[in-house]
């Protein structure tokens, strides 16, 4: 065995170059956040507005809706796999809990809305999650079980759920009128002050961020995703992580789905399409790799915020609505540009 | 015999750090079939990529019938007229026969491809490499033998006049390999000179009319075909002047229980480049270190990965403690006490993006969490002190990420990701490869303390000197087959050799 001394020099060297390493990844992982503050003031000097308290809780109500799904994608994305269905099933998640509460398939068109009987929130929320988790783990077992690629089967479950939805509605809205119902939308906790999406989505977000640091599960998602073939070697469960990864996005997708039909009182067919791009956009902008083994919850919070501000701050400024899909496109497409090079300009060994 | 068609003078490749080539000369007759021979990592696959275009010489000149050959790329190699059939094919599967020898060159008719002529112009050169290939079949569709047909008649399409063949009976069946010899003895009536690189001696001795023996990247022999013997041209491979740096005490393990038994574990390969393995059998002692030596490609990989779970045998059994034990993925092996440290470290066993602790608690994780899987991390931390001590990694902090790692210092904290598991059974495939050679030494003595703690261990090598330095026993592989046990004084260069080398037994 070596002696201590070159031991210690090889320690002392290899210490000076990582710190070097370690500023420069940590410039990058700031990056996403200097950007969210740089668009905010420049928001709040365009438009006065911008600041008002009623405006800031419009974007934190949005963004608690699709960062939930952004929090599942981000396990998905860090186990390397691809969720494209989570619209799909917020949408069929929220139909269901909106059939469950209201007892049928009454459309909001009928005069004879009260008819019906319901079986209140909870057997609501709870479907509703059933609902997410069930088509998010079904999607597991086709990836793990059938060897189909994550994004062939999400792209196939994004129009199933979707159909699914339409088949339960008859394409109509439901509306959902349920005081206690619509509480997880559109009430307020803490002293009457923070929306009640709000909370939830901070609490879950909370809960992600201390699984995937803390625990053996999280470790193995970050394996999973890192190396597939070297934790499959090391004994690791490697189909029953992606499984679950689905699975839990699915099912924070039903809660989203769940929460926004409360917010807006109706389920309606075409909710949350479109939103798998913003859900992955809000994890690739906080870092997360595409690639999969890289990436954490907080960056992802940080990306749902960068989006639902920019979102907000076009409407604000009148930017007509067709500019701002080019917009949000470009943004993303260059965020993760930025992502990719300063990564490579890192040069691991 | 006749003047040289290419003549390689002093030729030089440094990489950081490692010689690969250092000062060979190389002298090629023109109209003959020339031998390269050497054992892995003698120089031999630099030296080709020089010729081929592939890589740049750092020094050296290089003379190709009669002017100064210095090729930028391969494409200018090709123009110049040395095309290399390298062992993985350059063919594209999904297209026919013609297309692939006309790749890039395909003849045209008004700024499109003229097939007609293109099938005809495939058609007659098929001919010449002596089979009935349809210029028109899809190239997944053939045989290993008749795509490497289709190899060389691109080769010859492009109108080369030295074919350089990078092992390439390989992966051929026994009748295509005669079919091979014969085309290649055609192809020198026909005034091409080839280069053939190949492990087989009997097919040397029986072809070539020259040959080069490069060792540790220098030449150590050169002559005439008919002036040698397999035995000669064996010595003249294997030959070392170094001696090894570390050799283990000589030992006995108690034969009588074996820890692991393998009775007629067979395995069929599939695809183009899979090994197959026919009717293994061998036994691992307790506490003893079991060399597996073999050429690249004799199946020890293979053999490891079906005692570990990663794959699954046709046929066989493998039996621990005298009891049949099903292992149907690398879950069973572990929850055996197998543990397996691959060839590949970073494909294979590394997470490059995750700290050196995480890589290395990554196979006793479950042991140390506590409700909701949540990790100990104090326990986490003082497994990665111990061992960070015990074995002498050099790391900067448990954070440290692996990948920044040197060579060795991720080598040990793969080993000690199993010995954390005090495994009964460790194997462990190419222990120093892309190691430098002070901690080679190292990891030699840290496998050798190993087994002395009682647990087993398979040492898989391409490296004679590795193998002969740890091991109390040593298997020898060749071609998919167990072809001899060695112990004791036996267990030398020569006899191991000798049962590696496909041909020279026979």
């Amino acid at each position: 065995m070596s002696s201590s001394e070159g031991m210690a020099e090889a320690i002392k060297s290899s210490a000076g170059s990582n710190t070097k390493g370690a500023l420069a990844s940590r410039a990058i992982k700031l990056a996403p956040l200097l950007f969210l503050l740089v668009i905010v003031v420049f928001f709040g000097l365009m438009n006065e507005r911008f600041f008002s308290v009623r405006n800031l809780f419009n974007i934190a109500n949005e963004v608690s809706v699709f960062g939930l799904m952004a929090v599942g994608a981000t396990f998905v994305i860090l186990a390397a796999g691809i969720d494209l269905s989570v619209g799909s099933i917020l949408a069929l998640a929220g139909m269901v809990a909106a059939v469950v509460l209201t007892g049928g398939t009454m459309s909001s068109f009928s005069i004879d809305g009260a008819a019906a009987q319901g079986f209140g929130w909870a057997a609501a929320f709870l479907a509703a999650l059933a609902v997410g988790a069930a088509c998010g783990g079904l999607q597991g077992l086709a990836t793990t079980k059938l060897r189909v690629p994550a994004f062939v089967v999400t792209l196939g479950g994004m129009s199933a759920f979707r159909g699914a939805t339409l088949v339960i509605s008859g394409g109509g809205p439901i509306a959902t009128s349920d005081p206690a119902f619509r509480w997880w939308g559109q009430g307020r906790v803490l002293f009457d002050t923070v929306p009640t999406p709000v909370v939830i989505f901070i609490v879950v977000a909370l809960l992600a961020h201390l699984t995937l640091r803390y625990t053996k599960f999280g470790r193995d998602v970050y394996a999973v995703g890192g190396n597939a073939q070297a934790a499959r070697l090391a004994g690791l469960n490697v189909d029953r992580t992606i499984t679950w990864v689905y699975l839990i996005s699915g099912l924070l997708a039903g809660l989203a789905g769940f929460l926004l039909s409360a917010r807006l009182g109706s389920s309606e067919a075409v909710a949350g399409a479109g939103f798998e791009l913003r859900v992955i956009a809000s994890v690739v902008i906080g870092g997360t790799s595409l690639f999969g083994g890289v990436g954490g919850i907080g960056g992802t919070v940080i990306g749902a915020l960068l989006i639902g501000v920019l979102l907000n701050g076009l409407v604000m400024l009148n930017v007509n609505v067709y500019w701002q899909q080019i917009i949000v496109g470009l943004i993303i497409v260059l965020a993760v540009a930025f992502n990719i090079f300063a990564r490579r300009g890192l040069g691991r060994s | 015999m006749h003047a040289p068609l290419l003549k390689v003078e002093n030729l030089t490749r440094m990489f950081p750090g490692v010689i690969a080539l250092g000062g060979v000369d190389l002298e090629v007759p023109e109209g003959e079939i020339h031998a390269l021979l050497g054992e892995n990592g003698a120089g031999k696959s630099t030296l080709l990529k020089i010729l081929s275009g592939a890589q740049s010489a750092s020094s050296g000149a290089i003379t190709f019938a009669g002017e100064s050959y210095e090729p930028s790329s391969p494409i200018a190699a090709q123009r110049a007229g040395i095309v290399t059939i390298y062992q993985e094919f350059s063919l594209i599967p999904d297209i026919t026969v013609a297309e692939n020898i006309f790749l890039g060159r395909q003849p045209l008719r008004n700024g499109v491809v003229d097939w007609d002529r293109m099938i005809q112009l495939a058609g007659d050169i098929c001919r010449r490499v002596g089979r009935t290939l349809d210029p028109r079949a899809i190239v997944r569709d053939l045989s290993v033998g008749d795509q490497q047909l289709v190899e060389i008649s691109r080769a010859l399409s492009m109108d080369a006049r030295l074919i350089i063949m990078d092992e390439p009976t390989a992966a051929l069946s026994g009748p295509e390999v005669t079919r091979l010899l014969e085309l290649m003895r055609a192809l020198r009536a026909d005034g091409v000179t080839i280069i053939f690189v190949s492990h087989r001696l009997s097919e040397v001795m029986d072809v070539c009319d020259s040959y080069t023996v490069l060792r540790d990247g220098r030449l150590v022999g050169a002559g005439r075909v008919a002036d040698t013997s397999v035995a000669r041209l064996v010595a003249s491979i294997v030959g070392r002047e170094s001696a090894p740096t570390f050799k283990r005490a000589a030992r006995k393990a108690d034969a009588a229980s074996p820890l692991l038994r393998v009775e007629n574990l067979s395995y069929a390969g599939h695809g183009a480049d899979a090994i197959s393995l026919h009717d293994i059998n061998l036994e691992v002692r307790r506490g003893e270190v079991l060399g597996i030596a073999g050429l690249v490609g004799a199946g020890r990989t293979q053999l490891a990965r079906l005692i570990f779970g990663a794959e699954l045998p046709s046929r066989g059994t493998i039996k621990l403690d005298g009891h049949a034990t099903t292992i149907a993925s690398p879950r069973d092996a572990i929850a055996a006490g197998i543990g397996l440290v691959p060839e590949d470290r970073k494909q294979q066993a590394l997470f490059l993006d995750l700290s050196s602790s995480t890589n290395l608690s990554v196979t006793t994780l479950s042991g140390l969490t506590g409700w909701f899987g949540w990790v100990r991390e104090r326990q986490e931390k003082r497994l990665f002190q111990d061992f960070r001590k015990k074995l002498a990694i050099k790391v900067s902090s448990s954070d440290q990420l692996v990948g920044n790692l040197s060579g060795g210092n991720q080598q040990k904290i793969i080993l000690a990701r199993w010995l954390a598991l005090k495994p009964r059974l460790l194997i462990v495939d190419e222990p120093t490869r892309g190691v430098d050679v002070g901690a080679k030494a190292e990891i030699h003595a840290l496998l050798c303390a190993i087994a002395d703690e009682g647990v087993s261990v398979i040492v898989i090598s391409s490296e004679l000197p590795e193998i002969l330095a740890v091991s109390d026993r040593i298997v020898v592989m060749c071609e998919g087959r167990v072809t001899g046990e060695l112990e004791g004084e036996a267990a030398n260069e020569t006899n191991v050799a000798r049962l590696m080398l496909p041909g020279a037994t026979h």
